[in-house]
């Protein structure tokens, strides 16, 4: 049994809403080994988020969850994530065993209040015997690229790569096994965005798994170990980010690289399905050029080699 | 007349002594794609806004079409004003979200009292890739591509000369870039219209625009 990092197993999520059932995440299994980082890439609405929001219990109350997500670390027992408690959840995993940094950081600061007075209060929150929490705030700043001058700053008076820096030290307080960085890229420039992807490799080179929720394939390409391709709510290709992105397998993964500006720049017909009626077989087929009879069959992430996994009946020569 | 998108000497910014942009001088004719890049905080969306008629300069001024600008946001007359389409970067902060897709993408053509809006609706979600059904749900509803999509409708819908795109593809995948990347190509054929790219994005500045001008981080131009 893998007792360090994240083991998730037949994860699913099904939301009830008025006269239907949304499939958000539809039986998704991986693992991130500590000092592994996991990007998660597909088209928005794909369930890269709820997946997340899964791992984190902050899913809302009319959704219905299924399988298993331990997450391990350290000398104690590792913890099963999906059947934890609320209360066990908000004691001992958010900030502590897991950091989220979160999309549109600024959002998610007080803007009342300094960089400062929100870091120290998180630190003596998960560290209430630190007896010098202002030296412990600058010192997890640092890390994530901060000067001491920086934290007495309001919100409003930080660029969008200073308050992606912020809640980056937020989510490092607690030393976390785990970091979970969902779609930190928007809206930042390149410089912004290469220092970031950076620090999240250095974080993940710290021995942490790190989870990166993106639909940017180049941020992806820079910074993860391996790539796991979401399409409606399944895993349709899974492997090591350089073969995933340079020999893409399947016809879909295959289609998002091909849309690259440096590429052929070409959208992939059609849209994604609705999650409230998914097709039977491969939910890619409608918008698939390499359709064949068995694609009325749903198929299994199978195993091309030791590193790459795809989803795919008649899945795309290697080039 | 001039078919073009003209700013002279254009300083703006929100505080006088402090203006973001200075003296930017820029044309975007008829008809071509212009790249507009440049770091964080250099003004690019400053001087979108005001090429959209949104934001007053301080000094210098805009020429659309030949007329000068002198008035922005509700002085500038209408006509002028609906001249230039803008999408912006998130979506989610643009549309209203009381409104349904069908609403906001027919807000425009009711207020220019446009004849047959249910149509034209209809004709602009399919241009832009939105599925019917999508069109009477309200923006928590659907994702971020669509709502982007249903953006772009909203902008196209009085067929503007004009359209500003700032970091329009920033939020989105890269199939959902392509295809809406895809759309104002076939407008701006259709239209002759003017656009301005504004992106961190070079590989895709690069791809989409004829040419390129760069806003240094002190807010002034500098061609390619």
């Amino acid at each position: 049994m893998v007792s360090a990092g994240l083991s998730v197993t037949g994860l699913a999520v099904r939301f009830t809403i008025p006269g239907a059932q949304v499939v958000a995440v539809n039986g998704v299994s991986f693992q991130i080994t500590p000092g592994e980082c996991l990007a998660l890439v597909g088209e928005s609405g794909c369930g890269k988020s709820v997946l997340a929001a899964a791992l984190l219990g902050f899913l809302p109350a009319n959704a219905e969850v299924a399988g298993a997500a331990l997450l391990g670390g350290g000398e104690q027992p590792p913890i099963e994530l999906l059947t934890a408690s609320d209360q066990m959840l908000a004691r001992t995993v958010r900030g502590r065993r897991i950091g989220l940094i979160p999309q549109s950081p600024a959002a998610h600061l007080t803007p009342v209040r300094t960089a400062r007075s929100q870091l120290e209060e998180t630190v003596r929150t998960h560290h209430p015997r630190e007896t010098r929490p202002r030296a412990a705030a600058e010192r997890v700043a640092a890390r994530a690229g901060l000067r001491p001058a920086d934290l007495d700053r309001y919100p409003h008076e930080l660029s969008g790569g200073m308050a992606q820096r912020v809640a980056t030290a937020l989510a490092l307080v607690g030393d976390p096994w785990l970091l979970i960085a969902d779609e930190p890229t928007s809206g930042l420039d390149r410089p912004l965005l290469d220092a970031l992807l950076d620090e999240l490799r250095r974080l993940a080179d710290e021995r942490r798994a790190v989870l990166l929720i993106t639909h940017d394939l180049a941020a992806a390409r820079r910074v993860a170990d391996r790539i796991a391709v979401m399409y409606a709510g399944r895993f349709v290709e899974l492997g090591a980010a350089a073969d995933v992105l340079a020999s893409p397998r399947h016809p879909y993964t295959r289609g998002l690289v091909d849309a690259l500006p440096d590429r052929a720049f070409t959208a992939i017909p059609g849209q994604p399905p609705l999650l409230t009626g998914l097709p039977a077989g491969c939910e890619f087929r409608p918008r698939c050029g390499r359709v064949i009879p068995d694609c009325h069959r749903r198929p299994a992430l199978t195993d091309l080699g030791r590193t790459h996994a795809v989803a795919c009946h008649r899945p795309c020569p290697t080039p | 007349m001039s078919h073009a998108l003209t700013a002279r000497d254009l300083v703006a910014g929100y505080d006088r002594r402090h203006p973001v942009i200075r003296e930017v001088t820029l044309e975007l004719r008829a008809g071509e794609t212009l790249a507009l890049a440049g770091p964080s905080g250099s003004g690019k969306s400053t001087l979108a806004r005001v090429l959209s008629l949104l934001h007053s300069p301080f000094a210098g001024a805009v020429w659309l079409n030949g007329h000068q600008i002198s008035g922005y946001r509700y002085r500038a007359p209408r006509e002028l004003r609906i001249r230039v389409g803008v999408v912006f970067q998130q979506p989610r902060l643009s549309a209203d979200p009381r409104m349904t897709l069908r609403q906001a993408i027919g807000e425009p053509l009711a207020a220019a009292r446009a004849r047959d809006a249910p149509t034209r609706i209809e004709q602009l979600a399919d241009l832009v890739g939105l599925t019917a059904d999508l069109l009477g749900r309200r923006p928590h509803e659907v994702s971020d591509g669509q709502l982007q999509r249903a953006c772009l409708a909203r902008a196209l819908a009085l067929e503007p000369d004009y359209l500003i795109c700032d970091e329009m593809t920033t939020m989105l995948d890269a199939s959902t870039a392509a295809a809406l990347v895809a759309v104002i190509r076939d407008y701006q054929r259709q239209k002759t219209a003017g656009v301005l790219a504004i992106s961190h994005d070079t590989v895709l500045l690069n791809r989409w625009a004829d040419r390129t001008v760069h806003l240094s981080a002190t807010g002034q131009l500098r061609p390619d």
